[in-house]
């Protein structure tokens, strides 16, 4: 999130898209119904189905699932083409004056630079065209036909609202009304918030998805407004920690990167981070990439990390490729992966196509699982009927089932989608042996570097020189964890220009990333984390529930990253001289000699409004991108590609049908499933009474939701001779499954380009283990295709067939 | 007998002595106000209710619907209800939580014949107290609402207490306090008439020319209140009642009951009635209510 | 007292149509006596401890209702959840997973020791910790020492681990996932993922 869930009662146009919501996020979408109060908001929900979230909206407009960016694509040409955008903020904030380079081009459904046997882009020229200082140049107009906002015009112009129509399905007078109720919100006291969730992620256009609607909220003015932004919902209670402790193939923790095996030393790794400003006078906040890399290496090596050996910048792993859960099941049924551990996460339910993964995890010659509960993936060899249908005898995998705490067993903090980080207590001890994530790791780092300095092996150093200071090595206690993750200095620093200042006192815990040095003088886990435990204590348990703002701000309660600041990119609430752009929202203003209000602000406090320093202060240029020069794989602007299965052809450009960039691999391009054959769109989502495959273990929400359903439109029941109750099988090119039919007024056929489609919900919860009746995960279903920038699968448009069966036998 | 009380009582079950009453009209009735308009279905009201009631029903299967369970049951006291309707193309989703109103005139309580098994205390709450209940099944009859529910397990009738063990010790009930979209809310009854009336008024706003308040005059008003979009037409959420009222089959058992007391009913001349109200009002047919409605017209006239 | 006490006989005579015979187990009672008391409050004497509802990320503030007040002789159990009425975002409420949890914690599906399930065999093994622990910790050095790549076909030092993988939860703390980064990285592990893709 950019803002907060709190900051939702702010708004003055809700718009729940690529999401549910009010289905997925009850609590924090009592927020939407606070802004209905307060100040009659009005919500829209965009949504396949008349899902929970539209039963209480003002309009539902139905799209056919995967055309998202049609939709939005429309609306970008409706807010140009009716001059419904906020003028000043786009000219001032966004890159739509900067001039491009001369090679950019699009064309028939392919940008400039497109290498066919890669699928991949050469991105050279998706680039600012620069000035002798290297600096961008830039047309303040808006009218330079190679500036980004002319660019951006003339390729949505192609998005008519008849053309989005006929691709989304979405019946024209409610796209018109639902266009006309966002235009409104380009006034600089009119703000629309974008609620969005995994409805937008797991397609193959996934992140362009998202920053479609970053443009929408850019052109309207609407992104560092208290009551907008564009926000992630996420999902698990703490998938956004562990994505800022980078626990993914490519990063380090704060969003710092792994290097790559071309950059075979620290000195090439940091041209290519650290950005220089491409405006004059402008902050570029990473240049300041090496004091938070240098600092995370001493908190992981501590001692063995020294300025001689580029702080053991060989220690790290180099990559040839992302490994993301795509890549390693497709090298795991290769027969290139031997272990696998699973802590906490049941890829056989939640990865793509069932078949293949259990497939891969039999190739496997050990798997071990870390969960407080018993799961699929632990138990993937075990016959469960036709829910599980395999030969235990022939899966020679080793596995073994740890036992871990639960939330209620243990203290830590979580970080929820609006970057606060709260710290949680511990009520009770975990049941019978079982013992906390922390213990079980840290007795196998314990154990591998006993070994490795016992036997050697190969290049222990890293494993050997791994930091850990902790008191009781084998149980590290999450205070200790917590306050190697803020950071403390390792030695005294005193000022240069000040002898008896000590700017910095030995084994001190640090008061903010601003203090990180680059010579090894401090360490820091996630630098972005720097500041949630001071010398001060621990900020992430701070409860103190007053809100001066008026406007959700909570400074107070637990600690937000970064710098416990709440709304991102809030300088941008403010016009370029410092004034709040709607007052009535203030959260921070120039006040004549600093930035000050209720948020800590996002911006160098002393800058001087007249010094012009752009407030998108994470990029050199200053300004939000609405064209992505060379960053996204798939395309500066977002374009619509159809789900790699589609119920027709792509009507832009028949040719480039899908995302040409999009991760897939050759032997699942032959498990793509055609309309002839599978004539319905499936999707997959979320039922309010249960989470994931996960509290169909408690009792109480397998009694509110207890076995599997299907939903389809009544028509779609009719011409199948299905009535609610019936049980019926959904099959795609991939696998089937059978469930319990629910007939509903809220799935209606769409008419897209003159034909009708049908749309069959299926909701994804269920398995073989757990208190829930026996069901089938959904994945049996969905391709094993991701997005081209977060390889996140498609499982939210794809390809089905229906029919009535019979109830299995029990 | 105040010793154990932990509310004042107003009404007792087929007791005729009557309540403490010096604080009467001093202590505050309270009440649950449900409105529909801002209720997304989500259930949380009925986890809290299972949770906090230390009730867990089996796990059934799904029957086509995504309410669940189909109906309300001794240890389901609280029941979303989901009902899809669509007119002139508009899809409409109604999702009424279900469960004990807590009348003023509660039909439940005149209708038990044994003492003590309901009571009415003096903030409006009815509850059941299960110890004293014989699962006759009368309650149910009783009911315009058709509410409680006899266990198979023990036979006793269960129903919503309001959380009286909450409410007494100045806690709102579970699902009011778990709610997530403030569709269900709990107060004082005027508190809660008043906010009624904001909601009334905020959906009228948004073209629900139909929306308002329900609160059943035929029995006195209730201690739970709904908001409706379409409160023109309760029966379209799942058959709420428009004009509840106690069966006359209940004013009949009581008119016959009041005088002669309850050590004489023991009469055969009442055992067919009995066996019908304790299969429960589904298999009460037309003809049947008409008969005890001559019946007692009869009586009356001797 | 005002009314004429049930009697017994009469009793029977109202059982007789569709009464269990466990409400007639209930004759004891002694209808002069009917007390009418709201259940107890179950929370009187529990302990409170603030916690964070572990599914989605609105990370609604919980209050968990403990048995006992955490005296030496008395372990603690949770008893009760519900929500914590200070959270600026939850304000008390919850949803219905939120509202559940007590029955995660108390799951008859939790796992309480550790199990090893041989190659090719057909049902778990309960073993002890430090017999997993140590056949894990030579399985993966096995592999890792193996299948490391210390340096690529051009020579340049990679060291990285790419034929074993490692998955992180997504609703374990902040303080587990540094640990596991530490950890799993040290080793040179690259295929490493979580929920977020998903």
């Amino acid at each position: 999130m950019t803002n907060s869930w709190t900051d939702i009662a702010n708004s003055d146009l809700v718009v729940v898209m690529g999401g549910q919501a009010g289905d997925a996020h009850p609590v924090g979408f009592k927020w939407v119904l606070e802004a209905r109060s307060r100040r009659k908001a009005r919500l829209i929900v965009v949504d396949p189905r008349f899902n929970r979230t539209a039963a209480v909206a003002d309009l539902h407009v139905p799209i056919r699932p995967g055309t998202d960016i049609a939709w939005l694509g429309g609306l970008i040409n409706h807010l140009v083409s009716h001059d419904k955008i906020q003028h000043e903020y786009v000219t001032a904030y966004t890159s739509a004056p900067y001039l491009i380079k001369q090679g950019y081009g699009f064309k028939d459904g392919l940008f400039t630079g497109y290498i066919e046997g890669k699928r991949a882009y050469d991105m050279a020229n998706w680039d600012y065209e620069l000035d002798a200082q290297g600096h961008v140049k830039a047309d303040p107009t808006l009218q330079h036909p190679r500036c980004v906002f002319q660019l951006m015009k003339a390729h949505y112009a192609r998005y008519t609202p008849e053309m989005v129509e006929r691709i989304t399905g979405s019946p024209r007078d409610k796209l018109m009304t639902a266009w006309s109720w966002i235009a409104e919100t380009a006034r600089p006291d009119k703000v629309m918030t974008a609620l969005y969730a995994v409805g937008w992620t797991q397609h193959t256009v996934g992140t362009q998805n998202i920053r479609t609607m970053a443009m929408v909220q850019l052109l309207l003015g609407n992104v560092g407004m208290a009551g907008g932004g564009v926000n992630a919902l996420r999902g698990h209670s703490n998938i956004q920690g562990l994505t800022d402790l980078g626990l993914l193939s490519n990063l380090i923790p704060g969003y710092l990167t792994l290097p790559s095996e071309h950059e075979p030393d620290f000195a090439t790794y940091m041209k290519s981070r650290g950005f220089k400003p491409l405006r004059p006078g402008q902050l570029s906040y990473w240049q300041n990439y090496k004091k938070f890399f240098v600092s995370f290496q001493k908190a992981m090596w501590g001692k063995a990390a020294t300025a001689a050996n580029d702080f053991a910048y060989d220690h790290l792993p180099k990559l040839d490729v992302v490994y993301d859960l795509l890549r390693i099941f497709n090298m795991m049924h290769k027969g290139e992966v031997n272990g696998y551990i699973c802590q906490g996460f049941n890829p056989l339910q939640a990865a793509p196509n069932k078949a293949k993964i259990s497939t891969a995890l039999a190739k496997l010659k050990f798997l071990v699982v870390m969960d407080p509960l018993t799961t699929e993936t632990a138990s993937f060899w075990e016959n469960h009927g036709e829910y599980n249908a395999v030969d235990p005898a022939k899966i020679k995998t080793e596995v073994f089932r740890l036992p871990t705490n639960c939330f209620a067993e243990e203290e830590g903090a979580l970080v929820n989608s609006g970057r606060w980080l709260q710290w949680h207590w511990k009520g009770a001890e975990p049941p019978g042996e079982a013992k906390t994530d922390i213990a079980i790791m840290a007795a196998l780092h314990l154990r591998l570097r006993e070994l490795y300095k016992k036997e050697g092996g190969a290049f222990p150093d890293p494993i050997v020189d791994l930091n850990w200071p902790y008191i009781h090595p084998e149980s590290p206690s999450p205070e200790e964890l917590a306050k190697e993750i803020n950071g403390s200095a390792l030695e005294d620093v005193v000022d240069p220009k000040n002898p008896n200042k000590k700017l910095l006192t030995k084994g001190r815990q640090l008061n903010l990333f601003l203090e990180l040095r680059d010579d090894g003088k401090t360490a820091c886990g996630c630098w972005i984390y720097s500041g949630s435990f001071t010398e001060k204590g621990n900020m992430m348990a701070q409860r103190e529930v007053s809100d001066p703002s008026g406007l959700g701000v909570f400074p107070q309660w637990a600690w937000s990253w970064p710098a416990n600041r709440r709304i991102l990119y809030n300088r941008a609430s403010c016009d370029p001289d410092g004034r709040p752009w709607d007052p009535k929202r203030m959260l921070i203003e120039w006040n004549g000699t600093k930035w000050a209000g209720f948020d800590v602000p996002d911006f160098p406090p002393l800058s001087k409004p007249s010094a012009g320093m752009g407030p998108f202060i994470m990029l050199p240029e200053g300004t939000a991108r609405l064209f992505a020069r060379g960053f996204l794989k798939d395309g500066p602007f977002p374009e619509h590609y159809e789900p790699f299965e589609a119920p027709i052809a792509n009507l832009l450009h028949p040719k480039v049908n899908s995302n040409p960039a999009a991760r897939v691999f050759k032997s699942d391009l032959a498990v793509f499933g055609k309309p002839s054959e599978f004539p319905y769109v499936g999707t997959t989502y979320r039922v309010t009474e249960l989470f994931h495959f996960w509290a169909k273990h408690a009792l109480i929400n397998a009694i509110l939701q207890p076995q599997q359903f299907v939903e389809l439109s009544e028509d779609l029941a009719k011409k199948k001779g299905i009535m609610a109750g019936d049980w019926v099988k959904v099959r795609s090119n991939r696998g089937q499954l059978r469930a319990v039919a629910v007939v509903t007024k809220r799935l209606k056929p769409l008419k897209v380009d003159g034909k009708t489609i049908e749309v069959v919900g299926l909701p994804f919860h269920w398995g073989f283990t757990g208190l829930t009746k026996k069901g089938y995960p959904s994945n049996v279903l969905t391709p094993f295709v991701g997005d081209a920038n977060a390889e996140t699968p498609e499982f939210k448009a794809f390809l089905v067939d229906i029919e009535k069966t019979t109830a299995p036998a029990v | 007998m105040a010793s154990l009380q932990s509310l004042d009582i107003k009404r007792r079950s087929a007791t005729t002595l009557p309540a403490p009453d010096v604080r009467v009209g001093h202590e505050e009735e309270v009440a649950k106000l449900i409105d529909v308009g801002r209720c997304i279905g989500c259930k949380a009201c009925q986890a809290a209710c299972l949770e906090w009631n230390d009730l867990r029903g089996e796990v059934g299967t799904n029957t086509g619907s995504i309410q669940n369970p189909p109906d309300l049951t001794a240890n389901t006291w609280t029941l979303m209800r989901f009902t899809e309707i669509e007119e002139d193309g508009k899809v409409e989703w109604l999702i009424r939580k279900d469960g004990c109103m807590h009348c003023a005139d509660p039909g439940c309580l005149e209708a038990c014949p044994a003492p003590g098994a309901i009571v009415q205390y003096a903030n409006g709450v009815v509850d059941f107290i299960s110890e004293n209940c014989i699962g006759c099944g009368y309650c149910i009859k009783g009911c315009p609402f058709n509410i409680p529910r006899l266990s198979r397990t023990d036979g006793r009738a269960y129903k919503c207490s309001l959380c009286s063990d909450r409410v007494a010790v100045g806690l709102e009930p579970a699902c009011a306090k778990a709610c997530p979209t403030q569709a269900i809310s709990f107060g004082s009854k005027p508190d809660m008439l008043e906010l009624a009336s904001l909601r009334v008024e905020g959906l009228k706003e948004r073209g629900y020319k139909k929306a308002g308040l329900y609160d059943a005059p035929g029995v006195g008003g209730t201690h739970v209140l709904y908001v409706l979009q379409r409160a023109d037409r309760p029966e379209l959420y799942q058959g709420l009642p428009k004009d509840p009222k106690i069966s006359p089959l209940v004013s009949f058992w009581k008119g016959l009951a009041k005088p002669v007391g309850l050590g004489v009913i023991g009469l055969g001349v009442l055992a067919g009635f009995f066996h019908y109200v304790t299969v429960g009002p589904d298999t009460v047919e037309e003809e049947d209510e008409r008969a005890a409605e001559r019946d007692m017209a009869e009586r009356r006239g001797r | 007292m005002g009314f004429m006490p049930i009697s017994r006989r009469d009793f029977f005579r109202l059982g007789g149509a569709g009464v269990s015979l466990s409400t007639l187990s209930a004759l004891g009672f002694a209808p002069e006596a009917a007390l009418a008391e709201v259940r107890a409050f179950k929370l009187e004497r529990t302990t409170e401890t603030r916690n964070t509802c572990p599914y989605c990320s609105v990370a609604c503030g919980v209050i968990l209702y403990g048995l006992g007040d955490k005296a030496k002789n008395a372990p603690s159990s949770i008893i009760h959840i519900e929500g914590d009425p200070d959270h600026p975002v939850s304000r008390g409420t919850l949803c219905p997973k939120g509202a559940g949890l007590i029955d995660f914690i108390h799951a008859p599906t939790r796992l309480l020791y550790p199990e090893y399930r041989a190659p090719g065999a057909k049902e778990w093994k309960r073993v002890s910790w430090d017999w997993a622990l140590d056949r894990v910790a030579r399985l993966l050095k096995e592999d890792r020492d193996k299948n490391f790549i210390a340096k690529n076909r051009d020579g340049t030092t990679v060291n990285r681990w790419v034929s074993t993988g490692f998955l992180a939860a997504s609703a374990s703390s902040n303080e587990t996932g540094w640990i596991t980064y530490k950890v799993m990285r040290s080793l040179g592990i690259l295929a490493f993922d979580n929920q977020a893709r998903v």
